[in-house]
């Protein structure tokens, strides 16, 4: 399922609110009352320190994400990037953040020409509904970016 | 101490130009460090695995730099151009220095 990117202003820091259903398996999961969560402002300052001052160009990646997830301890994500992954044109890094967790970096894929598709899928956790943003540094230097929403039924960043 | 165990996921031959999936997984909490512990309401220090490389024939073809918020038993799957025949060692390495790690042998033809 991929997403259209959605343009979604987060402008305030928010609390986090425990989620009240799910019964034990969620009070071993419990976060740290009065934490404080990400937001855009913190994606941005992260994204800031890994592709410096880069403006990037929405599109070229393929973000895809569940719409809804049941478990946010676990969401499928894939990134797929058309590129011809030679030595002269090929997807060096993506990075994702998720705007609504506890830290906005969530992790970085480094590629290489060998991979022959910049393409790869993991699992992460995200705390309750947000966005998530992908950022692709090219070999020749473009940057891209996408986002997608996930919203999220239980939490899942306590564990 | 829990040992993590890895497994990878690849086909033994290839033809060349051709290109193969490789899926990966070690077994990890994934201990994020934002969890408190339900019986002394303890945080739950952060202990993960930071960092995934995928080499071959002594070259590296993908890393992964992970934060806590990779999931528990982390599963990572990236693709790979098979040129010619050789070895792929694949490490994960944890907060604490722990180096997991495994071998495994592509036949191009």
């Amino acid at each position: 399922m991929i997403h259209n990117p959605l343009s979604r202003a987060i402008s305030r820091r928010r609390l986090l609110i425990s989620a009240g259903t799910g019964g034990a398996a969620m009070a071993a999961m419990t976060l740290v009352p009065g934490l404080v969560l990400a937001d855009a402002a913190s994606v941005s300052e992260s994204m800031k320190a890994l592709i410096g001052d880069a403006l990037p160009s929405e599109g070229r990646i393929e973000l895809d994400l569940p719409q809804i997830a049941e478990n946010g301890n676990t969401v499928p994500i894939s990134i797929s990037i058309d590129s011809p992954m030679t030595a002269d044109d090929y997807v060096k890094t993506v990075h994702v953040f998720a705007e609504g967790n506890p830290r906005p970096d969530v992790a970085s894929f480094h590629f290489s020409p060998a991979c022959g598709e910049a393409t790869c899928s993991t699992r992460i956790r995200l705390a309750k509904t947000q966005n998530i943003v992908a950022v692709a540094e090219m070999s020749n230097g473009e940057v891209y970016m996408a986002k997608a929403e996930v919203k999220v039924t239980i939490g899942g960043c306590g564990g | 101490m829990a040992k993590a165990k890895p497994r990878v996921k690849l086909p033994k031959k290839a033809a060349k130009g051709e290109i193969i999936e490789i899926k990966t997984l070690i077994s990890h909490k994934m201990e994020s460090g934002f969890r408190k512990d339900s019986k002394t309401g303890e945080l739950v220090p952060r202990k993960i695995i930071n960092k995934f490389v995928c080499s071959f024939n002594g070259e590296q073809v993908f890393a992964s730099d992970w934060h806590p918020a990779v999931s528990a038993n982390p599963y990572m799957s990236f693709t790979f151009r098979a040129e010619e025949s050789g070895t792929f060692v694949f490490q994960w390495t944890d907060d604490d220095g722990s180096v997991y790690s495994i071998e495994k042998k592509l036949t191009v033809s």
